[in-house]
């Protein structure tokens, strides 16, 4: 456990120092760049204010609403072009296309469609999030070692039994990737997102982070940045264990009898 | 020919004439090329052929899971195959395997466990029934892999050489395991290797393939009796009687 976290503290402690010293060099003045010690005091003073946390649940609960909707979709669409030769062709390319196109690039779309609502920004994590997600989960069904199949359908599997019993199972830990992968892209295009929206009587970490440049208030900036650092780290190492544990179950992680 | 297939009813399997061809870019590879051959119910037979003479084409033809070209393959009753790699699935526990194996034929979910255990027990694995594939060894695998098999209730097993990636020790070991289990109950065993000498070890009979296209090429009786050691000098003088046959059949398909 220690092992495993020390190499980690003192990558921060590292990051920590190099910032003071660029501080300390007066490349440009406190009121542009404070050091982290003030904005450490800042991030504890926030903490104690509930109208903080008022921001981070309306952040999150767009993550999680953009996100269960494109897990929901990619799962699906995954399994349509695995399963229907036309969808395949149809999609196919399509989604490796939508992978590499930043998801912001649909949010003034989305604002003409939708307005500047709640749908516009859940639109943007979604387009986001889903293509990953999507190739993740075809890619584990596309990879499921041909030995596999053959024995389920010795066994007698055919059709959504051989899905469920050989299929889905064998794609997991890549579909796992997928999830993960698609969380880290549903979480920037929100933050991109939630920048471009400022109006709108919500507040949420993007416009806190809009108010406190307006303000010149930059220690609450930093703050905030520091707040979307460690909730990314966070559900990342979420994903991370839960990774690691299909892995472990499924034989993947190399070192053992 | 037509008068013996008149007694099918005594036959686990018959192959008549069989005929597989894969396309191969934009050629057409023969695998099988009019291959006959019975195997009678309760019966002990082994295949021999170099690769390239269809081994496991013929095996995939009898479980159904490739068409063939020409000719006929039937099975009378259930087919359950063994291959090389255990193919178990990795994720799930021995007994896992075996239990989705009865699932998947039918069995109540009540009845799985008890069964499963017993059939573990009935390959000596008892005690491993929570380990999942990646924690056994090779020959634990095949054990599981025969556990699993057994649950299907096959008439028939089709084993496509399934000790070939062992030691010789756990082979030996999985020789013994095998006529035991063949013996106790009314399988039929088609099992299908590169290795003569495993042929001679195991089979009432021994079918040589000729290579490129596979072809019957010669059919061996072995009389030696029960149980019969690897390493006994007239095992030895029959496999390398195969072994020179499989040897000028190779040189042929060159």
């Amino acid at each position: 456990m220690w092992s495993n976290l020390w190499p980690k503290l003192g990558a921060v402690v590292l990051a920590v120092a190099i910032w003071q010293l660029i501080v300390w060099s007066g490349w440009r003045p406190q009121s542009a760049l404070p050091g982290p010690w003030p904005v450490l005091e800042r991030l504890a003073g926030d903490l104690r204010n509930l109208d903080f946390y008022a921001g981070i649940g309306m952040t999150l609960r767009r993550a999680a609403l953009g996100y269960a909707i494109a897990a929901g979709a990619g799962t699906v669409v995954a399994i349509l072009i695995a399963r229907v030769k036309l969808a395949r062709r149809a999609v196919g390319s399509l989604l490796v296309g939508l992978q590499s196109m930043p998801s912001i690039a649909w949010f003034p779309l989305a604002l003409l469609l939708l307005q500047r609502s709640e749908g516009a920004i859940t639109l943007v994590v979604l387009m986001g999030a889903a293509p990953a997600i999507a190739a993740g989960l075809l890619s584990g069904i596309d990879q499921v070692h041909p030995m596999l199949i053959r024995v389920g359908r010795a066994m007698g599997a055919d059709g959504l039994r051989l899905y469920r019993h050989v299929v889905l199972p064998a794609a997991l830990p890549a579909f796992v990737g997928g999830l993960k992968q698609g969380w880290a892209f549903a979480w920037r295009s929100l933050m991109s997102a939630e920048l471009l929206v400022v109006a709108g009587n919500q507040t949420s970490i993007g416009t806190q982070l809009q108010l406190a440049r307006n303000l010149l208030d930059t220690q609450q900036l930093l703050a905030l940045m520091i707040v979307i650092f460690v909730i990314g780290v966070v559900i990342d190492s979420l994903f991370g264990a839960v990774d690691r544990s299909v892995r472990q179950r499924w034989g993947l992680l190399g070192g053992e009898a | 020919m037509s008068n013996v297939m008149a007694l099918s009813d005594k036959h686990a399997l018959s192959v008549e004439r069989l005929t597989v061809a894969f396309p191969h870019g934009d050629q057409v590879m023969l695998a099988l090329d009019g291959a006959t051959f019975e195997v009678k119910r309760g019966e002990f037979v082994c295949v021999v052929g170099a690769s390239g003479s269809g081994k496991s084409t013929l095996l995939n033809v009898l479980a159904g899971l490739d068409r063939p070209s020409g000719g006929r393959a039937h099975v009378h009753g259930r087919v359950a195959l063994i291959f090389q790699e255990s193919a178990l699935l990795p994720w799930l526990t021995a007994a896992g395997n075996v239990e989705l194996a009865l699932e998947l034929r039918g069995v109540k979910a009540s009845a799985r466990q008890k069964v499963a255990h017993e059939l573990l027990n009935r390959v000596h694995l008892a005690g491993f029934e929570r380990r999942r594939p990646h924690e056994l060894s090779g020959g634990m695998k095949q054990r599981a892999a025969l556990a699993r098999a057994l649950a299907q209730e096959a008439d028939v097993l089709l084993m496509d050489e399934p000790f070939a990636a062992l030691d010789a020790i756990s082979r030996d070991l999985l020789h013994e395991e095998l006529e035991r289990i063949w013996t106790e109950s009314h399988l039929t065993i088609l099992f299908v290797t590169h290795n003569a000498r495993e042929a001679v070890r195991l089979g009432d009979r021994v079918i040589v393939l000729t290579s490129r296209p596979g072809r019957v090429a010669h059919e061996v009786p072995i009389d030696l009796p029960r149980p019969r050691s690897l390493d006994s000098p007239e095992l030895a003088v029959i496999a390398g009687r195969i072994t020179d046959r499989l040897k000028h059949e190779m040189s042929n398909g060159r």
